[in-house]
């Protein structure tokens, strides 16, 4: 399968510290890739190494079939970059920015014209064109700054964070625009903190930890690598819940001190559920409640990396409130 | 040969100048309240041996388009800092296109400033005696002036880490212009101060156009005003070229 991102052993380091260690990855073309982490695992850096904005210290990558150091013209040429920070300009209107992203597109000012009015309608701000940017929510900004960075038919679309910020709602509406762009054949390559995001977006999902890919696959296979399911127990008392980690050891996949709950994995079937229960709470007195629930990544994450996801140590502690 | 990228960035620049308020109310105001300002409030304690708006016109206009473009400089920083700089990056947009419309909105803007000043001037009494010649001269030494300034302001712009930091270096930078014969003849000063004030760029500008405007002897002044412009914007293209390419990473 013809690949438009390839990379091998990329590193890069700040100040001694080495926030990307030896990163190696495949995007094949027409597919969406996300790389998932918490903050300050690499992801931006990964990402403006392949946008050809930093030099990696080491290793190499090719996009667009380019090298992303040797010919980042070619390269520059066939990419968008959507950062985390807009850009765009607050005091000129969505119409005045695509235009302007068009000219430096070189298209000539018909076919730039054109170009805009196309991407305004079909991201949903023709009705908004011509109001300044300032007045744009943020949604509607980040709908025009991906907008901005489609202006020259990219192959390959960045999106660093893409819905970070955002609220419920307008997260949705760009879950449906990236769904959308990748049915017209690009190649999506995005970062992102949530898991749910990265599942419901991506073909293939690469787990950044510490500048190192931990994991790498499917949604599915993923999951597959914590169980199907997870059983979330909560221990009757502070004493119990140790007792319960001791002999559970590696199969608790998290645990939350406060709450007294612990995950296990398991297949999700009833007589796994028994044997479990029979296991460590055969007289029934040491397990308060419990509660069945579907593998997320962040169990993955939490398994492949002995730690939680930035954002989502509240979660367990909600499901159980 | 001439980049595509030029004439796009040119018109945002404009357009980035025109619709920022605080920049056009820098432009547009200033000129009329320094104006009226110096010849009213203090320009009666001054003694200058001619008429003091005819002795001041060429300092409020230096003073004015040293605020002027501070504005600039704001406008170069919030470019460097923002996230607009990795797009231009990852498009390929020459660093010199962009600073490059900045430059350009910058002269113009501080063109009219100028024009205003010499506008209130004319309005409250302002009467040089200065032929065709003694106006292109005037003209001539202030428009290379407004370019210098202007290339200054987009290379304290890079330099600083922010708009704030740019606007304090700015201001800062604005104070030099007082501290030459803009205002209070350059005999009248302490010593550290005449020496400082006889060898800056402002006064040599301010000499120049206060003579040729008056249709006395301008001479050497012109010479000296050229060279410190030309000074000025090689050192600020050099700077900002390097400082650019430093600051993209």
């Amino acid at each position: 399968m013809n690949e438009q991102i390839r990379a091998d052993g990329l590193t890069k380091s700040y100040g001694g510290v080495r926030v990307v260690d030896g990163v190696g990855l495949r995007v094949p073309a027409g597919t969406v890739f996300a790389l998932l982490g918490p903050n300050g695992a690499g992801k931006t850096t990964i990402v403006r190494i392949l946008a050809t904005l930093t030099a990696p210290d080491g290793g190499t990558a090719r996009v667009a079939g380019h090298d992303v150091v040797a010919d980042r013209g070619a390269v520059r040429s066939r990419i968008s970059l959507t950062g985390q920070y807009a850009a765009i300009d607050e005091l000129q209107t969505g119409r005045e920015n695509l235009e302007m992203m068009g000219r430096l597109r070189r298209l000539r000012g018909r076919a730039a014209r054109a170009r805009a009015a196309e991407l305004l309608e079909r991201f949903d701000l023709t009705e908004a064109a011509d109001r300044r940017v300032s007045g744009y929510s943020g949604g509607m900004r980040r709908r025009l700054d991906i907008a901005a960075g489609l202006v020259g038919t990219p192959e390959v679309i960045f999106l660093d964070e893409p819905t970070t910020g955002l609220d419920p709602r307008s997260r949705q509406a760009m879950w449906a625009l990236v769904s959308g762009l990748a049915a017209t054949g690009v190649t999506v390559f995005l970062t992102t903190q949530y898991l749910e995001e990265a599942d419901r977006l991506a073909d293939t999902i690469a787990v950044l930890d510490r500048g190192r890919i931990v994991a790498e696959g499917s949604a599915r296979e993923l999951k597959r690598r914590v169980g199907g399911a997870r059983l979330e127990l909560q221990a009757t008392d502070a004493a119990t819940y140790h007792d319960l980690i001791d002999a559970l050891r590696d199969r608790v996949v998290h645990a939350d001190r406060g709450s007294l709950t612990l995950g296990v994995a398991t297949d999700g079937g009833a007589s796994d559920a028994r044997a479990l229960f029979d296991e460590i709470d055969p007289d029934a007195i040491r397990i308060a409640s419990f509660e069945l629930r579907t593998a997320s990544l962040d169990d993955v994450f939490l398994s492949l990396t002995g730690d939680r996801l930035h954002g989502h140590a509240a979660e367990s502690e909600i499901a159980h409130a | 040969m001439p980049d595509y990228a030029v004439p796009p960035l040119v018109a945002r620049a404009f357009r980035l100048a025109l619709r920022n308020v605080d920049g056009m109310m820098t432009a547009l105001i200033l000129p009329v309240i320094l104006m009226l300002m110096f010849v009213y409030l203090f320009g009666g304690a001054i003694d200058t041996g001619t008429r003091y708006v005819d002795y001041v016109v060429p300092g409020v206009l230096l003073v004015c388009i040293g605020f002027g473009s501070g504005t600039t400089a704001v406008t170069v920083a919030n470019d460097i800092a923002g996230g607009i700089m990795d797009r231009f990056r990852s498009m390929d947009v020459r660093g010199e296109a962009l600073i490059g419309g900045h430059v350009v909105a910058s002269v113009a803007r501080n063109l009219v400033s100028a024009a205003l000043v010499i506008a209130v001037a004319f309005a409250i009494g302002f009467r040089p005696h200065a032929e065709v010649t003694g106006w292109l001269v005037a003209a001539g030494v202030l428009a290379l002036f407004v370019l210098a300034l202007s290339w200054l302001a987009a290379a304290i712009g890079i330099v600083a880490r922010s708009p704030e930091a740019a606007q304090g270096i700015a201001f800062l930078v604005s104070f030099v212009p007082y501290v030459s014969s803009a205002f209070v003849p350059v005999r009248t000063m302490p010593a550290a101060l005449r020496t400082v004030a006889n060898n800056q760029p402002a006064t040599a500008v301010i000499d120049a156009m206060r003579a040729s405007l008056n249709g006395g002897h301008v001479g050497a002044d012109a010479w000296h005003a050229v060279v410190w412009s030309l000074a000025i914007i090689a050192v600020s293209i050099a700077l900002s070229g390097a400082l650019f390419r430093r600051r993209a990473r």
